[in-house]
């Protein structure tokens, strides 16, 4: 059943879209990302009752793209106004988008706190290891040895420590109800993440708690690849640091 | 009118609650008032003062540098701050913990052996309830019975097995302090 | 007239925020104000209210202004540390044109100084509000039923002019107990504006919070509209009090605690046989910069009194614009002034 939808959605755009023309680079996945996350909002039926929180980075302009209610937040600081809009609206769908720049390095300690609390909320992470509005910069997330515009000999401990998994941190916490980690560099993959982002968003609505799926991103530009050796090199490099996996599923524990 | 009470020792001593009692019985009595608190970052064992200004009119400045009277209830209080006291002005101190230090012959000085006083009547913890007596009726601020009234009204009723104990110790430092005046 | 009831400034803030229709709090703990959100976390959930205790004063500040976003009556109160740690916020709902409420119970600085009573987050608060170029509309009250009371108004205002209000006091006013009037608390309109975010979306266009405006033009008319309300502010929202001789030789400027020592340091000047007027700025921000530059034609000098060193000053001067000689009277790092030490200077200076 969920490959005809699929297939069917190719000829039309989600209606939780705008028509407005994005702005990210050539064989970018954030494209991807925010079409499977409007995909879930249309079929889930949440569009009308959606704020979209955009953050500081590429991913900037996310409230031009999809056609719900929108707060734009500071650097890092989705999860605290998610927060605020959440508590005050328990009944409003709220998400954050967010890159590794913002959330795991500026806005670590907000989007940790808001999972301790378990706010009823879902956070769509976007990690592709490199700060990439700012022109490639190392990230939290930036694999050992990769080479950044600040790691010009490639990341070491020396220098800049060591990645940080953030699926790993957060699934110790008890106020977790879905956390999963996906990709999208296959048709099977991206379906496979559509599911994940699909249950984060029925966790929030069945009112489970903190939600997160960190989608393992490419970013061709800055990693300074063809889109299609960006997507091969995460198969054969960064997954080795973020395995796929679901951490949490409260769903499938309840059922 | 307009009356000025810095009331001054060590945390423990229950000077910010002497205060409060004070000032919540001038409430009662219609009057005007500000009450503030200035301690030491320790939360216990620290130092622990306190203004209040009551007034029939506009209170002003709730900051005093020389208040007209001053309850002092050790040593120390008494070595920091009794040369502030406003010249004419009165000085309540506790005789108990503050023996030769007290040295001004241009104030009234009431000298009430508060703790040894409170001790007699049970509990040591009511060395601040001697020197409020003393202080009410040697100033006459407010009536006595009000503030055995007020102390009805502001503690919770789990401590009002601590009332009568308290307001013997209002009633006897009242009654050393009018002694000493005659 | 309702009953008065004898309470700190602290609480008089909290209670005047949940009078005035205040149902949202986000903070984080720091003496001297920590009363508040102990208030706000003991009385706002028994009337379907939200407290949340964040985990930074950046976090609480993100907290109003996505509660702000869907149109709530939010606040947060912090002591200057935390002001500090705030200003990124303040700068977002100023851009993003939002509402908000907050009180700085100012301490001793700077880093982190003590937590004895300071006026030396005047720029802070007047000036501050981060990056930019706006500004905090600002209120300083000068006794618990003041607090009480600008608390309560300051959310309509903020709702009003789409702007932080920020309340400043200090660590005497956060901690002292005074007389206070309590009125009934007031139900926070149930309309929400036509700009907040979330709830039911059918039939209405999608509304966007942001402070995001990439093409310099359109930045500069989103400004410009903020200035305009400011200008629009100044005309409806400046106020002051005036205490003293009608005749004076020296006029008096302070504000907040200060202003409530200088009441009775000019009574002490005016026993000396030196009449003095006292000027106390309610509004920061907008300031009374006509009241304090007609006095200073009619007076041989001006005093400012401040708990900091030549902050608050500046805003006078701006008013008097040299008709007379301007002095300062300031302590620092969390010093008081004593009525007996303004009247001893007030005299020197006369």
């Amino acid at each position: 059943m969920a490959e005809t939808k699929l297939a069917e959605s190719v000829y039309k755009r989600p209606e939780s879209l705008t028509d407005v023309q994005m702005r990210y680079c050539p064989g970018c996945t954030h494209g991807i990302a925010h079409r499977l996350v409007a995909e879930v909002l249309d079929e889930l039926g949440l569009k009308e009752r959606t704020v979209a929180i955009a953050t500081v980075g590429c991913s900037v302009y996310a409230y031009e793209y999809f056609d719900t209610d929108a707060v734009q937040a500071a650097h890092g600081r989705g999860p605290a106004v998610a927060t605020g809009i959440k508590r005050c609206q328990p009944d409003t769908i709220v998400f954050t988008y967010q890159g590794d720049g913002d959330l795991a390095a500026i806005g670590l300690a907000e989007v940790m706190h808001a999972a301790t609390r378990a706010e009823n909320f879902t956070v769509i992470f976007v990690n592709n290891a490199v700060f990439g509005m700012t022109q490639g910069q190392m990230a939290p997330t930036t694999l050992m040895g990769q080479k950044t515009t600040t790691t010009p000999q490639g990341r070491s401990v020396e220098q800049g420590g060591y990645p940080l998994n953030i699926c790993e941190l957060l699934a110790q916490i008890p106020g977790v109800a879905y956390l999963a980690r996906e990709t999208m560099t296959s048709p099977k993959r991206i379906r496979q993440a559509k599911r994940s982002l699909k249950k984060a968003f029925q966790a929030q609505a069945a009112g489970l708690g903190f939600s997160l799926v960190e989608l393992v991103s490419s970013c061709p530009t800055w990693w300074h690849m063809k889109p299609l050796e960006a997507l091969q090199w995460i198969e054969d490099v960064m997954l080795e640091q973020y395995p796929l996996k679901v951490f949490v599923d409260k769903l499938a524990e309840g059922q | 009118m307009r009356q000025e009470v810095f009331m001054a020792g060590m945390g423990g001593q229950g000077v910010l609650l002497a205060g409060q009692l004070l000032a919540q019985t001038a409430l009662e009595a219609g009057l005007e008032l500000s009450w503030f608190p200035l301690y030491s970052p320790e939360v216990r064992g620290g130092r622990a003062t306190c203004t209040l200004v009551i007034a029939d009119g506009e209170v002003g400045s709730p900051v005093v540098g020389q208040p007209g009277s001053m309850i002092l209830m050790d040593g120390i209080a008494v070595d920091n701050h009794l040369n502030r006291v406003r010249p004419g002005g009165l000085a309540v101190v506790n005789s108990s913990l503050a023996g030769d230090e007290v040295k001004r012959d241009d104030i009234d000085l009431v000298a009430v052996a508060a703790t040894d006083i409170a001790a007699e009547l049970g509990s040591e913890r009511a060395t601040n309830m001697v020197l409020l007596g003393a202080y009410v009726a040697t100033t006459e601020l407010v009536e006595e019975q009000l503030i055995e009234e007020t102390l009805y009204r502001i503690l919770p009723e789990r401590h009002h097995d601590y009332i009568p104990t308290n307001v013997a110790a209002l009633q006897r430092g009242a009654q050393l302090a009018a002694e000493q005046l005659r | 007239m309702p009953e008065r009831q004898l309470i700190t400034g602290n609480e008089a803030a909290a209670e005047g925020a949940i009078a005035g229709g205040c149902r949202y709090f986000f903070g984080y703990p720091i003496t001297p104000q920590n009363r508040i959100p102990e208030y706000m976390s003991e009385h706002l959930p028994p009337i379907g209210g939200v407290y949340i205790q964040a985990e930074s004063e950046v976090a609480a500040i993100n907290m109003v202004y996505g509660a702000a976003a869907t149109g709530a009556w939010a606040m947060t109160t912090s002591s200057s540390p935390g002001i500090s740690l705030m200003q990124e916020g303040l700068s977002y709902m100023i851009g993003a044109e939002l509402p908000c409420v907050l009180v700085n119970m100012a301490r001793g600085g700077p880093g982190l100084g003590n937590i004895a009573p300071a006026q030396s987050d005047y720029w802070l608060a007047t000036r501050g509000a981060g990056h930019g170029d706006g500004r905090c509309l600002t209120f300083a009250p000068f006794s618990v039923q003041e607090i009480y009371d600008l608390v309560g108004q300051a959310f309509p205002i903020a709702q009003k002019y789409r702007n932080p209000v920020m309340i400043l006091a200090d660590a005497v006013l956060a901690s002292m107990r005074e007389p206070c009037a309590l009125r009934d608390r007031l139900d926070p309109p149930e309309e929400k504006p036509s700009w907040a975010v979330g709830g039911d979306q059918k039939g209405r266009q999608r509304n966007i919070v942001n402070s995001l405006w990439t093409d310099p033009p359109v930045m500069e008319e989103v400004n410009l509209r903020i200035q305009q309300r400011y200008r629009e502010a100044a005309q409806n929202e400046t106020r002051w009090t005036e205490h003293g001789a009608d005749d004076p030789e020296i006029l008096v400027c302070a504000y907040g605690i200060s202003a409530r020592i200088c009441q009775t340091a000019i009574e002490h000047a005016a026993e000396a046989g030196v009449a003095c007027r006292l000027i106390r700025p309610i509004s920061l921000f907008p300031f009374p910069t006509e009241v304090i530059a007609d006095w200073a034609q009619r007076v041989d000098k001006v005093l400012v009194v401040e708990l900091s060193m030549g902050q608050f000053i500046e805003d006078v001067r701006l008013a008097v614009a040299g008709a007379c000689p301007v002095e300062l009277f300031g302590r620092t790092g969390g010093m008081l002034v004593t009525p007996e030490e303004v009247a001893e200077r007030i005299i020197e200076i006369a």
